[in-house]
């Protein structure tokens, strides 16, 4: 079932949450200062024009190191942030930025705003009512997983918070067809001795795809095994049926599941 | 203790004899392909063609090929460096400026050399180095602080070492050098940095210039209309690949990068000579023979820094002196070495840039409007990954990438000294927002972008036709060059991991192994005591197959 145009318009016309009021309301949460929408989009062209390339759009393509989900080498406060960036990091590994403080001051919001300028639009709503509708009539966790409890069917939403903006969590509770995750998709297998296998995809190369199946278990296909083998490009989820305060709800219990860090 | 005299004599005569026996003399590189024991250049010889003669191992035994030793490096990174081997000892580099030789037979190390790098030192996309050149007892390298050294090749010590621009302003070296005669040719990279690109000639002996070609003409010289005002200053065109050479002609060759700002071209009006070209230098003194552009003004970083691959075959019925080109930028071309003349030019994977050739090989443009995706994406339809051409099969190997695309958002930029001069930023077509894309390299062991973002394929080219023969598809992209031999053995990897042997005839896969870590090198082959290997990087390990005893 598809959302309705009334809720839709319900969520464009949602009321806007300006950035600065902190805490929950963005990825990150603003550690040591905070940063007005402004130093955000700048920070977000520097960070096309200076970073992309190395760091990627994602911020994920260096290794051991997720700008956007907050994960760093050498020190994850704003001011260890701006040191590097200022300073570089020897033997060529990345080159020292002569940046004003504005220009810092950009970036680290823009890396604490989950990369997401536009993200912090998103109406949260609360979190207890959310939890609520989570476990029953927005019925998630018969599929969704949290903190080692409910079924393996459906991505683990344990740390969801810290690696999604509310942005992206309410695209896909309105649209998981068009916002899938390509590894996520599901897969059917039927195998040579004629079993057939359901289940989320993991992980895929050239000669095997490895998954996690209905009944939990994970496996692994060699394709030159396989007699059928497809990937759908549909979500197993479907968009929610849930009113827009609702569905604000929902983003603001699933902002508080920040992992175990 | 008494020794007979003669005994010692012996000793003394060894120990002389071993190094003079084992120089690497220009005339053996010349003809690297009477000793294919040897692996002598980046691309096993001066034509490129990535094809040995050695015919040990064989579609009929390659499956018994194992794992004879393993170097692990200890540096994180991609490992794009390309071994070099001589008289069964193995040169190989690793990050970010380390030369190593190795026992080509067991793995173990004799020397390390480590370049310290100028603090000063910046590179666009990773501390990447691609191998070493040798020359009689001389091991070369370029570095990422712009610098050329040899070493000694009998004990890693520094013999010259020579600056050639300042790596504060993003000049670096990344190439392997190309030896030509008593000269070491190297280009540097830095296209990101609104450097002035150039190849650079020196005396082997001393590391003095003897001659140095830029490849924006300044003011004076032919094509430097092809900028507007100060443009050229900061325009780009590096080189940051292994060029060829043809001794007949006396002529090298030489792929040249983007200009910039990268992604910009309206901020730099012109064709911008001679980024995306392959220009011919004269050997000996650097001058300029011809030039053919690929993508003039472009706008999509589209470096021409493919290896130029110098075949000499049959073209509509007549003898010519070809070279083949799979571009960046989509088009495979066919051009006459001795003139330039573009001779074919045909698509091999998605292209939108561009409708198509005219008869010069000048691209008709078709600019994609602002958000709508470009075919092929900002790392190419391929990249620098090296070809492979066989004589046997008559085919041209190369690694493309399908399907994959970018959206391009261009924007006025400033030059400022050292900083990234780039004209705004892409980003990879996704199917989902905020999906994960392909980027330059491959740090996990988990495809989260899936082949829904692109994928690789082995493409077999037939020259003549511009059309593939056959293709090998492959889950992931892959930046695995190539290594075609005698016996119709293809070798390549890909981001996978997975090492392959495919039958260079048709395609069929005939062996692969799992090595786990991204390939992102060429693999090379080589014979010591009668008995031939193969060695390839994937991830942080050298490893060096054989077939079993």
């Amino acid at each position: 079932m598809r959302v309705s145009a009334c809720c839709l318009a319900m969520w464009i016309t949602g009321v806007a949450v300006p950035s600065h009021s902190g805490g929950a309301l963005s990825a990150q949460g603003f550690d040591d200062h905070r940063y007005t929408t402004t130093d955000i989009e700048n920070g977000s062209r520097l960070y096309t024009a200076e970073c992309a390339l190395c760091h990627g759009s994602n911020g994920d393509e260096v290794d051991g190191v997720n700008l956007r989900t907050g994960q760093f080498r050498r020190g994850s406060s704003d001011d260890a942030i701006r040191a590097v960036v200022a300073s570089g990091v020897g033997g060529g590994r990345m080159p020292a930025f002569d940046l004003s403080e504005e220009e810092l001051n950009g970036l680290v919001a823009f890396i604490r705003a989950g990369f997401d300028p536009g993200g912090v639009a998103v109406r949260i709503g609360d979190a207890e009512a959310g939890r609520a509708l989570f476990a029953g009539g927005g019925d998630c966790a018969s599929c969704h997983r949290v903190n080692g409890a409910g079924p393996l069917t459906a991505p683990d939403l344990s740390d969801i918070g810290a690696i999604r903006t509310p942005a992206a969590l309410q695209r896909v509770l309105l649209d998981p067809d068009g916002s899938l995750i390509p590894i996520n998709r599901p897969i059917r297998a039927v195998t040579r001795s004629g079993e057939t296998v359901e289940g989320r995809r993991l992980n895929e190369d050239t000669y095997s795809v490895q998954l996690i199946d209905s009944h939990g278990r994970l496996r692994s296909l060699i394709k030159a095994d396989l007699v059928e083998y497809e990937v759908s490009q549909q979500a197993t989820m479907r968009p929610t049926t849930l009113s827009s305060e609702q569905v604000a709800e929902v983003i603001g219990y699933l902002m508080t599941l920040q992992g175990v860090r | 203790m008494k020794a007979p005299a003669w005994t010692g004599v012996a000793v003394t005569l060894l120990i002389c004899a071993a190094p003079l026996t084992a120089q690497v003399s220009y005339e053996q590189i010349l003809n690297a392909a009477d000793t294919p024991e040897n692996w002598l250049t980046y691309n096993g010889g001066y034509s490129s063609q990535r094809y040995s003669s050695l015919t040990q191992v064989m579609p009929a035994n390659v499956a018994e090929l194992e794992s004879k030793w393993m170097l692990q490096d200890h540096v994180f990174g991609a490992w794009q460096s390309n071994p070099i081997v001589a008289d069964g000892i193995m040169y190989i580099t690793q990050r970010p400026n380390d030369i190593m030789a190795v026992d080509a037979v067991t793995g173990s190390v004799f020397w390390q050399y480590r370049h310290t790098n100028d603090d000063e030192a910046r590179v666009c996309c990773g501390a990447n180095n691609r191998g070493v050149a040798i020359l009689d007892d001389r091991v070369f390298m370029g570095a990422l602080d712009a610098t050329l050294l040899a070493v000694d090749r009998t004990n890693g010590k520094l013999l010259w070492e020579t600056s050639l621009a300042d790596p504060a302003l993003g000049y670096s070296i990344t190439m392997a050098p190309l030896v030509v005669k008593d000269k070491v040719l190297v280009g540097v990279g830095g296209g990101e940095f609104g450097i002035r690109g150039f190849v650079a000639a020196f005396d082997a002996a001393t590391g003095e210039e003897v001659y140095r070609f830029y490849t924006i003409p300044g003011p004076g010289e032919p094509g430097h209309d092809s900028w507007e005002g100060d443009d050229w200053e900061h325009g780009g065109a590096p080189v940051w690949i292994t060029g060829s050479f043809d001794p007949d002609l006396n002529l090298t060759y030489w792929g040249v990068g983007n200009p910039g700002p990268d992604w910009n071209p309206g901020q730099r009006p012109g064709d911008n000579l001679y980024s995306d070209a392959v220009v011919a230098l004269d050997a000996d003194t650097g001058e300029l023979k011809w030039h053919f552009q690929f993508t003039p003004n472009d706008g999509y970083d589209y470096d021409a820094v493919q290896v130029p691959l110098l075949v000499d075959t049959d073209w509509n019925g007549e003898a010519r002196k070809l070279m083949l080109w799979a571009n960046r930028n989509g088009y495979f071309y066919v051009l006459d070495r001795i003139t330039g003349e573009f001779l074919s030019g045909t698509p091999f994977v998605k292209v939108n840039w561009s409708s198509g050739l005219d008869d010069n090989g000048r691209p008709i443009p078709t600019p994609q409007p602002e958000g709508m995706p470009t075919w092929p994406g900002n790392q190419g339809g391929t990249n620098w990954y090296p070809p492979a051409y066989s004589p046997r099969t008559g085919l041209f190997y190369f690694a493309a990438w399908e399907d994959y695309s970018t959206i391009y958002a261009p924007e006025e930029s400033e030059y400022i000294p050292g900083r990234m001069y780039l004209g705004g930023g892409f980003s990879v077509n996704t199917p989902a927002p905020g999906a994960p894309a392909i980027g330059i390299g491959r740090d996990t062991p988990i495809n989260t972008w899936t082949d829904a973002v692109g994928h690789g394929t082995v493409m077999a080219m037939d020259p003549h036709t511009g059309e593939p023969v056959w293709k090998y598809d492959q889950f992931d992209v892959s930046d695995s060059g190539m290594l075609t031999t005698e016996s119709n053995l293809l070798f390549t990897g890909g981001r996978e991991g997975h090492f392959h042997a495919l039958d260079a005839r048709t395609g069929e896969l005939l062996w692969k192994t799992s090595l786990g870590g991204q390939i992102v090198m060429a693999p090379i082959t080589f014979m010591v005591d009668g008995k031939q290997y193969v060695s390839v990087i994937s991830g942080h390990a050298l490893v060096t197959f054989g077939l079993r005893d």
